[in-house]
């Protein structure tokens, strides 16, 4: 297995007299689909927003690239190259999709917008991911269904070269089609070398995508093993009880 | 390419545009319609008004309420109000009538101080919405009744200070030549040509798809055609005794309202200031998170909103020679919010442009005026222009309804 890009270590985070997280270590790898799952207050959502630097942990190493960094803020994550998707989306409907992949980052030509341009590299960056769904860039978001929002949020975050991507519950809100088609935008994220973090509830997505599941129980790290080396039942067992019959702690840290 | 495979035609672009209207879009579509029914209307009930006197007074009395309704749209974007705007042109008329007349400033410093007050007024608002985190319809509430007492003030209880300074009263009182007239309208013309067909030319160079021309060329010379024709018309003798006086031309606010349409919308298109705008008031959450410091866009808004409403005083203090105690008061702000919810702008936030202003603060004028005309008392020309902007809040309502 390769190096991982992104690795936390004993990461602990706590509000007030609660502990949310307790020295938790993550590993997540370029090219592979890293699932983070676990019940509803396991501090999955904790766990990202330390990630992106929303949340600075009480103690723990931060390694990046293989070197130690310190993220202490949303921009010291946007400039590592980490981006998340979030469940709400934030995306702005009134606006269209190349004004929404560009939102604060636009391209401008002396102090006017360049147009042209952000409209070709939000062509090129769709057109890269195999988006063929929505019928003109030019449309606004409102007018797009609940898949095609989310493949607009995913493609915002890959135009911007980001070596990590961060999707929050992707499919949640959506239908059996529009599901299929995000979980293979994330497949192929994945394929070009981008290190992508799936948040889900849903076993059934993360059995079809996932190179590697990251179960937390608790405010702890049950496990962190290979797709390949677990059946859907340990799973829910690291889940709903933190621990699982041949699935041990020592295996995470492969 | 997989995405905007199919080629453009006429009727696709039509299809597209309808399926708009039906989805809620429809921007400025029920302005224009009621424009036109509103003149036809009037047109067969009174044959005075359709004659260029009734319609160069039209938009000389339309343009104070125009400006403000501008400066509003900046604010409606975000989703707030501010109810403080027609007081705040008061403000800053009387600061330049004082100055001119009881200090003999000259108009231009005059004019810049009443719009550095206008600029600080906004200031002192939008800090309060903006980092003190006070609803804009409080704050501005609050200062609808300062501002009116600082009017009051300044004006002397009853108090009218008249102003002579004939530049100040040229705005609102005088006309171009009808020379000047034609060469205004066909610099402008050729501006407006020009651009339109540079932005397909940046366009077919960086290989994408753009407007179709002939759709292009319809609505660029169809809006031409229209505007040569008002010019004609306003080119026309209109004065009831011309060994006395020549009344022709474009009248000198015209070219002020349009200055300010251009720069506008130029902002608010084409800067990444108005695209914040517009994403502020379309998700402030989603603006937040892509890095956009959407208190400062909040505070410029109120700014700008206050500046136009400085630059409406002028206009105010110009039309009357003067300045009183109820400049830019009684029904000024709510018939500038009505014409820029008329002209389309959503009071939602997120939906607007500049040109809705303009439209819309004609529908209302047109009612004041066609209604004044048959003799109808003020009180129901209050109530028919209220109706109507309920109509328009009620489309805009449904038309959201409609898109989510």
């Amino acid at each position: 297995m390769s190096e991982p890009i992104l690795s936390l270590r004993n990461i602990n985070k706590s509000f007030g007299a609660v502990h949310v997280l307790r020295g938790v270590d993550l590993d997540i790898y370029p090219g592979q689909v890293t699932a983070l799952v676990g019940d509803n207050g396991a501090g999955k959502s904790t766990l990202i927003k330390c990630i992106a630097g929303i949340y600075t942990p009480e103690s723990g190493d931060y390694h990046f690239d293989g070197k130690p960094v310190t993220v202490s803020g949303p921009r010291d994550a946007t400039a590592l190259g980490i981006e998340v998707v979030y469940q709400d989306l934030a995306l702005c409907d009134n606006l269209d999709i190349v004004h929404n992949m560009f939102l604060g980052r636009e391209k401008k030509k002396g102090v006017t917008l360049d147009e042209a341009t952000m409209e070709k590299l939000a062509r090129e960056t769709l057109d890269g991911l195999s988006v063929r769904t929505v019928k003109s860039i030019r449309q606004t978001v409102s007018s797009l269904s609940g898949g095609q929002r989310q493949t607009v949020a995913i493609a915002r975050a890959v135009l911007w070269n980001n070596k990590v991507v961060i999707l929050d519950e992707p499919t949640a809100a959506l239908g059996v089609s529009q599901t299929e088609q995000v979980l293979h935008l994330v497949r192929r994220l994945a394929d070009a070398g981008i290190a992508v973090v799936l948040i889900s509830h849903n076993l059934t997505d993360v059995f079809q995508v996932a190179d590697n599941i990251a179960a937390l129980y608790l405010g702890t790290m049950a496990a962190q093993v290979k797709l390949n080396e677990v059946s859907t039942n340990q799973v829910i067992e690291l889940i709903t009880t933190g621990k699982s019959a041949g699935v041990t702690k020592a295996e995470a840290s492969k | 390419m997989s995405i905007d495979t199919p080629t453009p035609t006429l009727k696709s672009v039509l299809n597209d545009y309808w399926s708009r209207v039906k989805s809620g879009d429809i921007g400025s579509l029920p302005a224009v319609l009621g424009l036109i029914a509103l003149c036809a209307v009037f047109t067969s009930m009174s044959s005075f008004f359709l004659t260029p006197g009734n319609f160069a007074n039209l938009l000389t009395q339309a343009a104070g309420v125009i400006v403000i309704a501008m400066g509003l749209i900046f604010v409606l974007l975000l989703g707030d109000i501010d109810l403080s705007a027609g007081y705040s042109a008061g403000v800053s008329g009387a600061i330049l009538v004082i100055l001119v007349t009881n200090h003999h400033w000259g108009w231009a410093p005059a004019l810049a101080v009443s719009i550095v007050a206008g600029i600080l007024m906004g200031l002192v608002i939008g800090s309060l919405v903006s980092y003190l985190g006070v609803p804009s319809f409080v704050v501005t509430l609050a200062m609808f009744l300062a501002f009116q007492g600082i009017l009051l003030l300044l004006a002397g209880e009853g108090g009218t200070i008249p102003i002579t300074d004939k530049t100040v009263v040229a705005i609102e009182n005088s006309n171009m030549t009808p020379l000047i007239s034609w060469a205004f309208y066909l610099g402008a013309s050729a501006l407006y040509i020009l651009s339109g067909l540079r932005k397909m030319a940046v366009r077919r160079k960086a290989g994408l798809k753009s407007e179709l021309i002939q759709l292009w060329a319809l609505k660029t010379f169809g809006l031409l055609a229209i505007c040569a024709g008002a010019v004609y018309s306003l080119n026309l003798e209109r004065s009831n005794n011309v060994a006395l006086v020549s009344l022709k031309g474009i009248p000198v606010v015209v070219a002020l309202i349009l200055a300010i349409l251009v720069v506008g919308t130029f902002f608010l298109g084409r800067t990444s200031f108005g695209r914040h705008l517009y994403a502020v008031g379309g998700n402030a959450e989603a603006a937040r998170r892509s890095g956009i410091n959407v208190k400062r866009v909040r505070l410029m808004s109120f700014v700008i909103c206050s500046t136009l409403a400085a630059i409406a005083g002028l206009i105010f203090v110009s039309r009357a020679n003067s300045v009183s105690p109820t400049t830019g008061g009684n029904a000024t702000l709510l018939y500038a919010v009505g014409a820029a919810v008329i002209g389309g702008t959503s009071l939602f936030g997120g939906k607007g442009k500049m040109r809705d202003a303009i439209l819309g603060g004609l529908v209302v004028a047109v009612i004041d005026n066609g209604m004044g005309l048959l003799g109808y008392a003020a009180g129901i020309k209050y109530i028919v222009t209220g109706l109507v902007l309920l109509v328009s809040a009620g489309v805009d309502a449904l038309s959201r309804k409609g898109s989510s």
